[in-house]
């Protein structure tokens, strides 16, 4: 009980810190000295302490867009364990669930962006929708492939059942498996190469420029939101690297927490070495994750 | 890691680097890749030894080892210099396509391991082997530069390599490195080949061959 208390608790508060980890390793591969660790947190309670002013043209749609994303992603997270601790929910086939949470989030970011009736929000979110669109079928592929190898249909079970002992018998599998995860991380995530987080040119901009015309409260959760979504996804993707669950509960939490940190800083790294890709580059990089995925789903002992 | 899951280790770099060359452009990319692809498969005879390493294994695999992993690359890398030519502009069939036939090749090698009931130890060193000779075959029909179709050709020589590995392990040496011998020769030649057709057409697109009349 404990334990699956703490695989919610822990990246409740921690999730914030992976980004402050990002920004970080990106701020010393620039030879700055960065912000502190802990910024995205006073930038978070900055947000909630202030008002919000809301367009005349929005409807509730608007204001509903981060809330319900903001829930979502927390019911979502519930599904997913933290290296060795088990998931506080699980049962066979919540991988479905858990996806089209996620999906269910990105539809009602994306409606909040085009009921700001902007040019620039609309554009966004026809973006994020083929990229959500391609990403999908890859983050199933993945699972897929897993799900196959480990016969389990659980996410949590099947992220249990695959550890770094498990690399002895199945190395390729898991490697495909791992490199398509990471790549379904980023485009999930917005980052490098698949959106820039930091870009000030809404022409270029995918995921924040469909949250331009939020603020206060809702640019908080939105905030939240992507921390926690950032934090779900490194989470299931170092999960297959991380050494088995010893049944030691601070152990257990331990190493994962350390995978989430070490899935962050390579993201930062991925970030400093790499530019964006240009718009027409991203799908052929999606249909490389899937490729692996798809390899790998092939590779299993059937 | 016993030999079965060391070979279907060594079966991914290979059909990794058979979608990664549908996929580039770069003639250098191309280069390294087919250079990475037969320095991974010299090493397959190794991994299909059956008993203890026997003479006649440690020096094909030492021979093609040097020969695809570093003769090949240079040689290719020296006749890409003179040649000043660094991408395949236009080929007869996109890379989209391409990476599309390409994994249909290995879907296609896969069922054909299955239905020749290959034992299931080699079956998917079986299927790269074989998706291998597929992507070569498909580089020499659908590119239009001479280069990339020698990149097709030696391909298609790796996937013939880790057939031979995975089906005849421990067949005459004598043969092995004759076709060796021959496949140097023939990137040797190949190479002054490409080197004259530039200097006679400007270019080494092949389809200028067409104006080649009585």
């Amino acid at each position: 009980m404990t334990a699956r208390a703490l695989s919610v608790l822990v990246p409740l508060l921690a999730a914030p810190l992976a980004f402050g980890v990002i920004h970080r390793i990106k701020a010393r591969f620039a030879g700055r000295q960065g912000k502190p660790l802990t910024q995205i947190y006073r930038d978070i309670r900055k947000c909630l302490g202030k008002g919000a002013t809301i367009s005349r043209t929005t409807t509730w749609l608007f204001r509903a867009g981060p809330t319900i994303n903001l829930a979502v992603t927390l019911t979502a997270l519930l599904f997913v364990p933290l290296g060795g601790l088990p998931a506080a929910v699980s049962f066979p086939g919540d991988i479905f669930v858990f996806a089209y949470l996620l999906a269910m989030g990105r539809f009602f970011t994306i409606m909040a962006a085009l009921d700001t009736g902007s040019s620039f929000e609309g554009m966004g979110a026809s973006r994020e929708a083929v990229y959500s669109c391609l990403a999908e079928p890859m983050l199933f592929l993945a699972l897929l492939a897993l799900a196959r190898h480990s016969g389990d249909l659980s996410l949590a079970g099947m992220l249990s059942a695959v550890s770094a002992g498990s690399w002895l018998t199945g190395a390729p599998i898991l490697a495909l498996v791992t490199v398509a995860l990471f790549l379904i991380l980023l485009a999930e995530n917005c980052r490098v190469p698949f959106d820039d987080p930091t870009t000030h040119l809404e022409l270029t901009m995918i995921h924040e420029v469909m949250v331009l015309d939020h603020g206060g409260p809702d640019l908080g959760f939105i905030e939240y939101a992507r921390t926690l979504k950032l934090w779900i996804f490194a989470a299931i993707a170092t999960s297959l690297l991380l050494p088995a669950a010893s049944g030691s509960l601070a152990f257990d939490a331990l190493w994962g927490v350390a995978g989430i940190f070490a899935a962050a800083a390579a993201v930062g790294v991925t970030e400093s070495v790499m530019a964006r890709l240009r718009l027409t580059r991203v799908p052929p990089l999606l249909a490389a994750a899937g490729a692996f995925a798809a390899l790998a789903l092939i590779l299993v002992e059937g | 890691m016993d030999m079965i899951s060391l070979a279907h280790t060594a079966v991914v770099p290979v059909i990794l680097a058979n979608l990664a060359l549908l996929a580039s452009s770069r003639l250098v990319t191309c280069i390294r890749l087919v250079a990475l692809q037969g320095a991974v498969i010299s090493v397959t005879p190794l991994i299909f030894e059956t008993g203890p390493l026997s003479v006649h294994t440690a020096v094909l695999c030492a021979v093609a080892l040097s020969l695809k992993g570093l003769v090949f690359p240079w040689l290719l890398h020296r006749t890409l210099r003179r040649v000043v030519v660094r991408h395949e502009i236009e080929p007869y069939l996109g890379y989209p396509l391409s990476i599309l036939l390409g994994i249909l090749g290995l879907l296609a090698s896969l069922w054909l391991a299955a239905r020749l009931g290959v034992p299931e130890a080699s079956s998917r060193s079986f299927a790269a082997a074989f998706a291998t000779i597929l992507t070569g075959l498909l580089l020499i029909v659908t590119r239009k530069k001479a280069f990339t179709q020698v990149m097709g050709y030696l391909a298609a020589e790796n996937g013939i390599f880790l057939l031979t590995a995975v089906l005849a392990p421990g067949g005459p040496l004598f043969i092995e490195l004759t076709i060796l011998l021959d496949v140097f020769v023939a990137v040797f030649v190949m190479g002054i080949a490409i080197h004259h057709i530039n200097r006679q057409f400007d270019s080494i697109d092949t389809d200028r061959f067409c104006s080649l009349k009585d």
